[in-house]
This record gives C-alpha cells, structure tokens and sequence, in this order.
C-alpha cells in the first residue's frame, strides 16, 4: 500500500483525476492479453514528461516499483503490476508531433496507436511498414518496447529497423535523448537499439522518432494451397532463393486448416494439407510477374489449388482464411498457449515436425501458423484446463518446443518478448554470461529495480 | 412469463474473453474517453470481480457500468464474440436487484409498462408542444423551453405526435391477394415522434400491395427498459407482446427501427425458446421491400434532375446483424437520391438508451465524431433506419452547426413513390 503523502504528491504532480486508487479502477488496470491478473496500488496517468522525471524520483526514493503500459496487449505480461506499486498509463501521450516529409521522419508520442500512426502518414503517400496482428490498438510505445513483428516484416523489418531516435526517462528520473533524425549516427553507443525491446524495464519512452517510407503503389495478393507441409515450406525456400522477397508470407498448418474448416464455411478443400497466404507489392506493372514467377516456383511442389486476388475484395477474401484461424482455435480446446518461437526459415518444416511429435508426446493439439517468411512460428498449445493435469502437460510440452526451437538454432520468441511468461525459461536460450551481462546493464540504469521488476530474468535468487 | 438471464448466467461467456484488447478499437464509449474501464475489456473484467465478490458496487464500479451504450460493436469485433452489452445489461439488473432502481429506471418503468400512461403522455406532449419547444433557429429540430428531468436543455428533439401513429389506423389494412402479410411492429419512436416515417412505410407497402397489420395491443419493445436494468418492466412489455404475436396472423413482422429489431430478435429470444417461431418472421423493412423486388421497381421511375446528396448511418442493433446492404440498395435506387458513402459509416451515433441521459456530455463527444463525418461527405441529407438514430443524429449536426437534416429512409421513399 501507499502512504498519504505519496499520493498526495502524486495527486499533485499529474491532477487528481489522472491518480486512480478505487478499486474497480485498479481491476481495469491489472492485466493484459496473457490475462494473467495483479492489482497495483495506484494507476496515474501524467501527461508531461516531467511529470514522468519526478514520479520516478519520488518512486525510487521511497522504493515503489513502476510499471509502464501501453495498449495492454502484450502476449507477456510485460504490463501487469506484478509487485503491486504504480501502472503508469501512457495513452495521453497520444499527439503525431510532426511528419517530416522532406526527410522522411516522423516525431510521435508513445501513446499513439499504431494504425493511426500507419493511417496519417499514408495520407501523405508514406509508410510505416511494422504490422503486428493488434495494431488497431496497440501503442508506438508498447511496439517499440516489445519490437514488435507482423506479416511485413519479411520484406521490411521489424520495429527496431525504423526507430532513429527516442526521448526517455530513465529509471532513476532522467529525461534525455537517444539518436536523432539523422539516417546516420555512430556517436557513441546506440542506446536507441537498446531501448528498443527492452520492455519497459530500462527506461519510458516519452518520444519516438521514426523513420518512413514512401508507400508502394500497389500490392497483390495470392494464396496457395499444398497437399503437404514439405511442399509448403520448400516453397518459402525456393521463392527466397529466387530472388523474390514477398511482404508477406504467412503458413497455416494442417491442423490450422481442419480448424478453419470446422470453424467456418470458408472454402478449404480436404486436400489442402498447409496454405500459404503470399503478398507482393510495389509498381502494377511488375506484380503480375512476381506472381507468375511465384507460381511457377510453387508448381512442382504439390500445389492442390491457386487463388490470385485480382481485386482488393477479392484479396480481403484471401485474408479471411487468416483472419479467422484466431475465433477458429477457440473451437479445439478452451485454453490456449501461444508460443511465437522462431527458426532460420529454411528450418521451418524440421520445426513442426518436431511440434508434431511433441503434441503425439503430450496428447495435447497443437496447432500452428505464422510468419514463414521469417521463420517465425505461432505455437498454439491448446488444453482444456478444466481436466486435472493438462496444465501441468502444457508446461513440458511448452519447454520441449523451446527446446526444439533452440536446437535448430532459433530462438524462443520472435516479438512477443520474455515478460513473466518466458522469464523461467530464459536459462534455456541465454548462456549465464549473457544474462549476467544484461542485468549488469539493469543494476546500472536501475539500482533499486523500480522499473518495470520482476520481468525478463527469473527472481534472483 | 420468459425471464431475463441472471448475471451469473453468464459465468462462461465472461471467461471466454481473452483480455486480447481488440474492442478498444471498436467501443464508442472507450473512443470518447480512453480510460479502460468505458471498454468491454475492463467491463468484463468488471462484471468478473463482483461475480467472485473482488469488487463492490462502488461509485467508481457504477460509473463504468453506466458507461456503456449497449451497442454491440464490441461483441461484433471481438474474436470470441463474447456479448458485452449483455454483460453489461445484466450487471445493471444485478445493480437494481442489490440498490433498487434509479429513478430514472423506475420513471422507465412506469411509462413504459403502462400503455396509458404513455398515450396520454404524449397526447399532452402534442398539444403543447408549442408550450413545451422552441424551434432552433435555422436548424431541423426543436429544443426544451423549460428544464425538465433527465432531458439536456441543449438537446434537440422531435416535436411529439398529436396523434400516435397506431390511433390513425385500423387493425388491418388490405392489400392486394397473393400478396405477404405482414405485421407493422412499429416501436416508440414512429409511434409517437415520427408518425410521417410510419404512413411513408404504409405508403410503401400498399404500392407492393401487402397487407398490413398494426395490432394496437402491441407495447415498447423494452430496449429502454434493458439499458436502465430495469427486468421486470423488459419482462412483463415481452410477455404483452408474445401474447400480441400469438393473437394474430400474419407472413412476417416487420420494423422500421433498429432497437425494436434487436429487441424482437436478440433480447426476446434469450429470454426463452417461446420467442423462437417469432424471431424467424422478423424482418427490417428494407430487407422485407428488397426481397420483394422494390429496388429494381424503383430503377423504372425517372430519375431527379437535380438529385439530393445522402448517406447513410448504420444504426449498431442492425449493423451487428449483418443488415447493412438493404438499406443502402432501397437509397441507392431512388430517383432523387445521389448516393454517398461516408467514412465511420458504422461508428455508434453515441445516444445508446439510459447512456446519453447520464452522459449526455461523452454521448456528444461521440456525436460530433459521426456529425464530422457526415459533413466531410458532403450529403446534405443523412439517413438512416431508427427514430432513435435519426434525433442523435441531428442533434449532433446541430451541435457542430452543421446545416444537414437526419431522416428515415421510409421518408425518401415515400417521396419517391407515386
Ligand atoms: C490479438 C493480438 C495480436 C498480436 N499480434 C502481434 C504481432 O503480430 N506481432 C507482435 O509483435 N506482437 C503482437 N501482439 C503483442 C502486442 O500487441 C505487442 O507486444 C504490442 O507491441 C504491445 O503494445 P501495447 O501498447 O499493448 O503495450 P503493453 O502491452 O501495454 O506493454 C508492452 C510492454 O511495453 C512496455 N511499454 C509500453 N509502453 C511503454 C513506453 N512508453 N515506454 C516504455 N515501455 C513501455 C510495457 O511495460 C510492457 O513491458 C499481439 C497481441 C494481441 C493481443
Ligand atoms: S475483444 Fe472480446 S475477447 Fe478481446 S478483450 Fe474485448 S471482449 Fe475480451
Ligand atoms: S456495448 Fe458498445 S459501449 Fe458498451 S462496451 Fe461494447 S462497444 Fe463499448
């Protein structure tokens, strides 16, 4: 609990209003999308980033801890209050600061939601290519703080690759500035890479410049349907080695598919064993080659069916099939876990052939999609976790799939970040040097442990 | 008599929200004021904690439980379509049940259930309306003279019948042999605010040569009733018109009023299956007159030299079923109508029942919204498919000081029509 005078000076930094204590308030700020739930002791919301520099001095002296939140939507827990303490909510950070379109940067603040970040700077015929799956409601900030992937990230990268510079409180209260908007700058370390992922345990990012693109003229969808998963990951394989780099290349397993089809009446015939969604843009002109190229490429490998969207209603239907593999899931089991670990994209069959032996291992469904393109898997453990055990199994079966992941050289997440979900297997993927490295670089930044505690590396102990 | 779900009748569909945050791109109430108690997330989890005994009913508990417009945008882009305005409907009995009603539930209450009541209500309403409103100055609309509970000074207002519509006519109007039957549910709003959409819509059946039946035993719907928590007023107005529904014959019901939709095909049916035969008749009106061919009959009138510019607002208790192209396929085969799409379309209209008597001040932010849009598009008509759309509407254009006028689709086609 906090005393008095705390939140009395919390009252009196950020106004009243932005210091929620009732508790119904405290519920609506105890959790995110891993719905794991923890009650903070007080919720503000400041609107200035000094009002951020002196609640961080005020918490430290008086040793509370403070958790940054976005939209809420993280896949880790890096969010939730797990020691009690202050939720600092950064949506009234919420202006597009300035888009600079002579040099192709934009300045925004953390609380601006991706989409209509994407949509403004479209307007004006730019692009901001990062696309995670949430991005009608996740933040710039909780995207920066998780480097958050999606689809289009194949052909463009993920968060990190277009952040040039940042403004940020640091965990002991000091507001400074990292990069710039420069395309180039060497100066010194690139602490802006470091923030970036760092998830709101090394500092609150309070500003975001952002580098952008000129939007492609157009984009073309194409879906290919395969009789087996060798044929749809010698696919991916093939298509990068010919020299095409999609925007997007996303797989739907077997299991993925006898979901959508149970699920839906979306067409998905019985002969389709793995799908993949493939997206190319840039001039109209060249798309159509891209295309055929592909499926040429694609031919020989047991290809059952090929649909190419001549319009965007027609590409939106080709969404569709990946849009509802999400409510389809739901159908197999009540509870589900959702892994993102990620191989070399060449490694991508080995992998769910290891998951397939670990889901016979367990009797456990497991059920898999994502990002091919990059290797990046969607685990879907999926339990019912009112039968006793289960959950117990979903666990072994969680930590066998890292470590199949690790095995082909992958890693245990791809974009949703370590929080409190991975934070106990962290030992698996990080040698002890390298973790002792990076708490190093904690203590340092953040000698009392205030921000954001309890995430990342298991409780010392 | 059908009773209404408990809240802890819905114990399972509560747990089936994943906490995944997608409805706050979609929740009106979240967009006007980003706090994550106004979205169906933190409602849910609201709704969760006081099912467990985690939370009481606090000041802080009621406001967000009030800040809800029952809209179902959430529900309609959440991925496990978990039902929040339900939730949130029977949190509030669950309110009532534990504190007793509000006053405004039980003046609800009392209106809505007593037929009476209301019939003199808006007799008095009628004749002295003069009394009552003064019109705005060159804006479509009148406003209150003199304050009166529950209703903002600054509110526009339709002026009231000084005859309800179902006292202008007979039981049944004949309509031609081998034509459908069809029973006018006509709801409040027609009934007693926009008595010319009701003729329009006589006006529009009786050129196809249907029959039609306007039972004058029919009562409200209850949607006013559900959004004050108000049960046994929603249960006994379901239990009068079950009874109506049963006493007559007829091919379909029809409405010209999105919550009556929703009330005769959503909030009846989960009260009991004795609703399900009726729920199977229902039909909205532009749905009914496009399966008849009116659209293609309306493509055989000539067309206005000098067509008016409309769009359309998707009223949420019809967009969350799915009804969004009849109602543009009647406006866009009008002769005189020059068909616009606006951007937001969908977006809640922000009146949501009980929701813009506590928050009128949110319940304009959400307005004004959808007035900008309106007027980014350029129509100088924007229509829509419910009496309540159609006074939100124009209150917020009035607000913006927009010179649009808000109007039923019924009204274009009945200026349309020979
Ligand atoms: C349905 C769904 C789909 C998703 N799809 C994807 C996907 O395709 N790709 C992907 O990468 N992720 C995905 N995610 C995960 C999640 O949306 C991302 O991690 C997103 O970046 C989180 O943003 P947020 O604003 O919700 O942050 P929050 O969840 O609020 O916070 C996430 C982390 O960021 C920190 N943080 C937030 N703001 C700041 C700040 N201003 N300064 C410092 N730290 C801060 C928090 O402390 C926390 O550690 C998905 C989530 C859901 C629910
Ligand atoms: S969209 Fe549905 S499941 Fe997701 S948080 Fe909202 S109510 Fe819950
Ligand atoms: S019903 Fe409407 S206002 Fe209520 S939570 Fe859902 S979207 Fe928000």
């Amino acid at each position: 609990m906090l005393d008095n005078s705390t939140l009395a000076t919390l009252q009196q930094l950020c106004g009243k209003e932005n210091v929620l204590t009732d508790k119904a308030d405290l519920i609506c700020y105890s959790y995110d999308a891993t719905q794991r739930q923890f009650l903070p002791d007080v919720v503000v919301h400041p609107a200035t980033v000094e009002e951020i520099s002196q609640i961080m001095k005020l918490a430290n002296e008086k040793a509370i801890p403070v958790f940054p939140r976005g939209a809420g939507t993280g896949f880790t827990g890096g969010s939730v209050p797990v020691s009690g303490g202050i939720v600092l909510g950064l949506t009234r950070f919420d202006k597009i600061l300035e888009i600079d379109e002579d040099n192709l940067v934009a300045t925004i603040e953390p609380g601006v939601v991706t989409e209509e970040f994407q949509k403004t700077v479209e307007k004006v015929g730019l692009f901001y290519p990062p696309d995670p799956a949430s991005l009608k409601v996740s933040t710039m900030g909780g995207n920066v703080a998780e480097c958050a992937g999606g689809p289009r990230c194949v052909k463009y990268g993920v968060t990190k690759d277009y952040i040039l510079g940042l403004e940020i409180v640091t965990p002991t209260g000091d507001i400074l500035r990292t990069g710039g908007p420069t395309m180039k700058g060497v100066v010194g370390y690139d602490l802006t890479k470091l923030i970036c992922g760092s998830e709101g345990t090394l500092a609150i990012i309070t500003k975001i410049i952002v580098k952008l693109l000129p939007k492609p003229a157009a984009k073309k969808t194409m879906l290919v349907m395969f009789s087996s998963i060798d044929g749809a990951a010698q696919a991916v394989s093939d298509i990068i080695r010919g020299k095409i780099i999609p925007t997007t290349l996303e797989f739907l397993d077997a299991r993925t598919l006898e979901c959508v089809r149970n699920a839906t009446d979306l067409d998905v015939p019985e002969a389709a064993q793995a799908v993949l969604l493939i997206e190319v843009d840039g001039d109209p002109e060249f798309l159509d080659k891209q295309t055929g190229r592909i499926s040429d490429i694609v031919q020989p490998l047991g290809v059952v069916e090929t649909r190419i969207a001549e319009t965007p209603a027609e590409s939106e239907a080709l969404w569709q099939i990946r849009r509802s593999v999400s409510a389809s899931l739901r159908r197999v089991n009540p509870k589900k876990y959702n892994e993102d670990i990620c191989v070399p994209r060449s490694k991508v069959h080995d992998m769910i052939r290891k998951i397939d032996q670990i889901s016979e291992k367990y009797n456990i469904p497991i059920v898999n999609f994502g990002h091919a393109g990059d290797g990046n898997i969607h685990v879907n453990i999926m339990i019912d976790d009112k039968i006793p055990g289960e959950e117990k199994k979903a666990e072994e079966a969680i930590a066998d799939v890292f470590k199949g992941a690790l095995e082909l050289g992958g890693t245990m997440s791809g974009e949703h970040g370590v929080g409190i979900m991975k934070a106990p297997f962290i030992n698996l993927e990080l040698k002890d040097t390298v973790v002792d490295y990076m708490k190093t670089i904690k203590r340092a930044l953040d000698p009392n442990n205030i921000l954001n505690p309890g995430k990342i590396f298991p409780s010392d102990k | 008599m059908a009773k209404l779900k408990k809240l802890e009748d819905f114990r399972a569909e509560i747990d089936q929200c994943v906490k995944c945050g997608a409805c706050r791109a979609h929740c009106p109430a979240f967009g006007a004021e980003k706090h994550e108690g106004r979205v169906a997330r933190g409602k849910v989890a609201l709704a969760d904690a006081l099912l467990k005994g985690d939370v009481d009913l606090e000041e802080k508990f009621l406001l967000d439980m009030s800040q809800c417009l029952l809209c179902g945008s959430c529900c309609a882009q959440c991925p496990n379509k978990v039902h929040t305005e339900e939730i949130v409907a029977a949190t509030r009995r669950e309110i009532a049940k534990r504190k007793g009603l509000s006053t405004f539930g039980k003046g609800v209450g009392t209106i809505l259930k007593h037929q009476g009541v209301m019939n003199t209500l808006a007799k008095a309403g009628g004749a002295f309306s003069k009394l009552l409103f003064k019109k705005i100055p060159d804006q479509s609309g009148l406003r209150l003279r003199f304050p009166a509970p529950f209703i903002a000074a600054d509110r526009t207002l339709p002026p009231i019948a000084a005859k309800p519509f179902r006292e202008r006519h007979p039981e049944v109007i004949p309509g031609v042999a081998g034509q459908p039957r069809v029973l006018f549910f006509t709801g409040c709003g027609i009934n007693y605010m926009y008595p010319d959409s009701g003729e329009a819509l006589l006006k529009a059946l009786k050129f196809l040569g249907v029959t039609v039946l306007i039972p004058q035993d029919q009562v409200c719907c209850g949607l006013p009733a559900v959004s004050a928590g108000a049960a046994d007023t929603v249960e006994s107005l379901a239990a009068d018109n079950l009874a109506m529904l049963r006493r007559c014959e007829y091919d379909y019901i029809v409405t010209a009023c999105a919550s009556c939709h929703s009330g005769l095909t959503q909030i009846y049916p989960g009260m009991g299956a004795e609703f399900d035969e009726f729920k199977a008749k229902v039909k909205d009106i532009f749905v009914f007159l496009v399966e008849q061919g009116l659209p293609e009959k309306l493509a055989e009138l000539p067309k206005a030299d000098q067509p008016i510019k409309v769009t359309y607002h998707d009223p949420c208790h019809l967009r969350n079923h799915g009804i969004t192209k009849e109602p543009r396929a009647i406006l866009k085969a009008l002769p005189q109508v020059d068909y616009v799409e606006m951007e937001n379309a969908a977006s809640c209209c922000g009146l949501g029942g009980t929701y813009s008597v506590y928050h009128y001040d949110t319940s304009k932010k959400i307005g004004a919204k959808k007035a900008a849009s309106i007027a980014d598009s350029g129509a100088d008509l924007v229509a829509t498919d419910c009496p309540g759309c159609i006074m939100q509407l124009q209150d917020s254009i009035n607000h913006g000081g927009g010179k649009q006028r808000s109007v039923h689709i019924l009204d274009l086609l009945a200026d349309a029509l020979p």
